[in-house]
């Protein structure tokens, strides 16, 4: 028999619990009373244009399907990882997912993604290319729908370009890499006031190694039994090497650039401080919108090794989750939602490039306004990132390589200690994933 | 006398570099609030922009529910301090008044629960959350705001109740009050203090809290503040920076203005009056 206080303890529990639920809506998904489907979609459109066209797309279906509608859910790239790991391991994610492939990796091979092989149409596997689905396979499944792509694109001042003579870079004539260092040398005041490049590389690994595969630069190297290691050759140098001498030895790439971000560097390129900037396709946007009145700019691509101007990718992709009883359904939606008119819209709002064929014929992406002509053209030499089915890259690259490159740009470290440092104790780190 | 100047001015100095360092990015997060797109990606940027503009702030009201982020985030907040107030008072009043090796133990537990990161405890907690059917709702994320700042509360609580001399209980004994009398008349007032301080302290961390409402709320219209302000972000840190100044701007007011409320309790004399003549 419980006593008094304890009787009222018990009573306010149950009462604070019955509120509680109450209060909370479930969070249950499936079929309606009616028989209607409900599939979430968790989109990270983040820019204006693009949540537009995400919602209009999410409208337009729901008006056109009353038995599955599609809710829109607005997502964040902030800790997305972590928010999807969590919704997956509670059983709540949601039926179609937006992502980035490099995130995949651990989704995919942990179950946690649909295997799409014999849910995709026809049209859509056909509409993409083999290297755009390379990016979301992993072991024998594909995992995701690449969508949205973006190569690094030099954004230069046109001004600047112009008056100093040299040969303007075209996707068909890249400059070489070593063209582009005398290029930069030529660009450069000299002064150590002004700059042919500011390098953005705060994240130095995925521009490093994404830019490396036009020089035949691969890192990662799968033997027989399809483990992965690290081999540093001279194809990897290249485009460490020039970022290294630029910085150190030309003085044609401000120091200052090295820890910073994309946007950071902006106001210096703007102000004629720097002539050049490696930036993603997208950073357009900002430059379109934050760009001096009357000032020029003009998107060149990146430059180029001995493979041609390839690079690697990570493209934006729509997966669907294992635990999704509407697969099905799912499919015809990101069918749907990835129609040619709909992934150029997509692209547009993004500023990025869609990764379909029929979409890439929209003339709004060929046009040379903003730079869209340059970048469709490099569209069909970007391939999968070299890293992003490496278990244990992100592991690698945290604790390996980011401060191994950032010592060696700076100046800190020389070739051989990064080399020691990116093979030894990266080859390390990718064992225990591999045992 | 020459030393003792000297040494004022070196506070004074000490103080207002403090001060400074404290207010440069909010007086910057000011600025760029008010300044157009070509104006932030000027080379030479000004503290005041030379081309105000309310732009940044239309635009962040425009794409984004502003307004129904800062009220749940207001309702979660001032929840989770409430109830965490509620619950730590008597509970620290009681660790502090009869020290044993549980109360001990309890303390140092409360200490080293502060060191588990959120990625920890979020899967578990979602899947009893799930269970409760608390997920995408406030008031499952106010249970685990409430259970999150409730370990430092009851540390901060302990150590203002530790504060009040003892005497003055035994004193009102004396008198003949009663020991909820006492505990109402004599403790309270003179804890005060230490309470708002504590509730400020819970209301700030839930109004800042960004990982748990991510994970744990899904629909739109549930969204928190901190989440919203995410939605200005892209891939690789890219930002929006006008509008994300703009709705930063305004989801620190709240914060600023609850504490120029409330910092004179915090500050006001702890045992003023306490001692009798």
């Amino acid at each position: 028999m419980l006593k008094k206080p304890a009787r009222l303890t018990v009573t306010a529990v149950a009462l604070a619990s019955l509120l509680l639920t109450g209060c909370s809506d479930g969070g249950g998904r499936g079929r309606d009373a009616d028989g209607r489907i409900t599939l979430r979609f968790q989109s990270l459109a983040w820019q204006k244009e693009s949540v537009d066209a995400n919602k209009e797309l999410v409208e337009e279906w729901n008006a056109a399907h009353p038995e599955v509608r599609v809710e829109y859910v607005h997502g964040s790239w902030d800790s997305v990882h972590d928010q999807l790991l969590t919704s997956f391991e509670g059983g709540e994610a949601p039926d179609i997912i937006h992502d980035a492939s490099d995130d995949l990796a651990d989704f995919a091979y942990g179950g946690y993604l649909a295997d799409l092989r014999k849910l995709l149409p026809a049209r859509l596997r056909s509409d993409i290319p083999r290297r755009g689905w390379e990016t979301t396979t992993f072991g024998e499944g594909v995992y995701g729908v690449p969508f949205l792509q973006e190569p690094r694109v030099l954004i230069a001042n046109e001004k600047i370009l112009e008056e100093s003579g040299v040969r303007v870079p075209t996707p068909e004539r890249p400059w070489s890499w070593p063209e582009f260092r005398q290029i930069a040398k030529e660009l450069s005041g000299g002064d150590g006031k002004t700059f042919g490049v500011a390098w953005p590389l705060k994240d130095p690994v995925s521009a490093t190694l994404n830019l490396g595969l036009s020089a035949g630069g691969q890192l990662f190297h799968r033997d027989e039994d399809g483990r992965a290691e690290v081999r540093f050759t001279e194809g990897d140098a290249v485009v460490a090497d020039t970022v290294h001498d630029q910085v150190n030895t030309d003085r044609s790439a401000s120091a200052a650039t090295l820890g910073m971000g994309g946007s950071d560097t902006l106001p210096g390129f703007f102000g004629g401080k720097y002539a050049m900037v490696p930036l993603g396709f997208s950073y357009r946007q900002q430059i379109a919108q934050q760009a001096p009145e009357g000032f020029r700019w003009k998107v060149l691509p990146a430059p180029a090794g001995d493979e041609g101007p390839v690079q690697g990718v990570s493209p934006q992709t729509l997966s669907i989750a294992e635990d999704s009883p509407y697969k099905k359904e799912a499919m015809e939606f990101i069918d749907f939602f990835l129609q040619p008119a709909n992934m150029a819209r997509l692209a547009k709002g993004d500023w990025m490039l869609p990764t379909g064929t029929a979409a890439l014929k929209d003339p709004a992406l060929r046009t040379e306004k903003d730079g869209w002509a340059t970048g469709a053209a490099l569209a069909e030499h970007l391939v999968p990132a070299p890293a992003q089915s490496v278990r244990g890259y992100p592991e690698w690259k945290d604790k390996v390589a980011t401060p191994a490159y950032q010592e060696y740009y700076s100046g800190a470290i020389d070739a051989e200690e990064l080399r020691k440092r990116l093979v030894e104790d990266g080859n390390l780190v990718l064992a225990r994933y591999q045992r | 006398m020459r030393t003792r100047r000297s040494t004022r001015a070196g506070q004074y100095l000490a103080l207002v570099c403090y001060l400074v360092f404290l207010a440069f990015p909010f007086l910057w997060l000011v600025s760029t609030a008010f300044k157009p797109p070509r104006e932030l990606g000027s080379l030479h940027p000004t503290w005041i922009p030379r081309d105000p503009t309310l732009g940044n702030f239309r635009q962040a009201f425009d794409e984004q529910p502003l307004l129904e982020a800062a009220l749940n985030s207001l309702l979660a907040a001032l929840s989770a301090a409430l109830i965490a107030v509620v619950i730590a008072t008597p509970m620290a009043y009681v660790m502090a008044r009869h020290r044993t090796k549980l109360s001990a133990a309890a303390t140092g537990w409360v200490v080293v629960s502060q060191a588990f990161p959120f990625v920890l405890v979020i899967i578990p907690l979602f899947l009893i959350l799930k269970n409760l059917h608390l997920v995408n709702s406030l008031p499952g994320l106010i249970t685990v705001y409430v259970v999150w700042s409730l370990p430092f509360a009851l540390w901060m609580l302990v150590g203002y109740v530790r504060a009040v001399p003892r005497e003055l209980e035994e004193a009102a004994a004396v008198d003949g009050a009663s020991r909820l009398r006492t505990l109402v008349s004599v403790i309270a007032p003179l804890l005060a203090p230490g309470v708002v301080a504590t509730a400020l302290f819970a209301f700030i961390t839930a109004w800042n809290e960004f990982f748990f409402a991510l994970v744990l709320l899904k629909t739109p219209e549930k969204q928190t503040l901190p989440v919203v302000l995410t939605h200005f972000l892209g891939a690789e840190g890219v930002a929006d920076l006008g509008p994300l100044a703009a709705a930063a701007f305004l989801a620190t007011l709240p914060s600023l203005v609850v504490f120029a409320l409330i910092q004179k309790r915090i500050t006001g004399g702890m045992t003023a009056g306490a001692v009798k003549g």
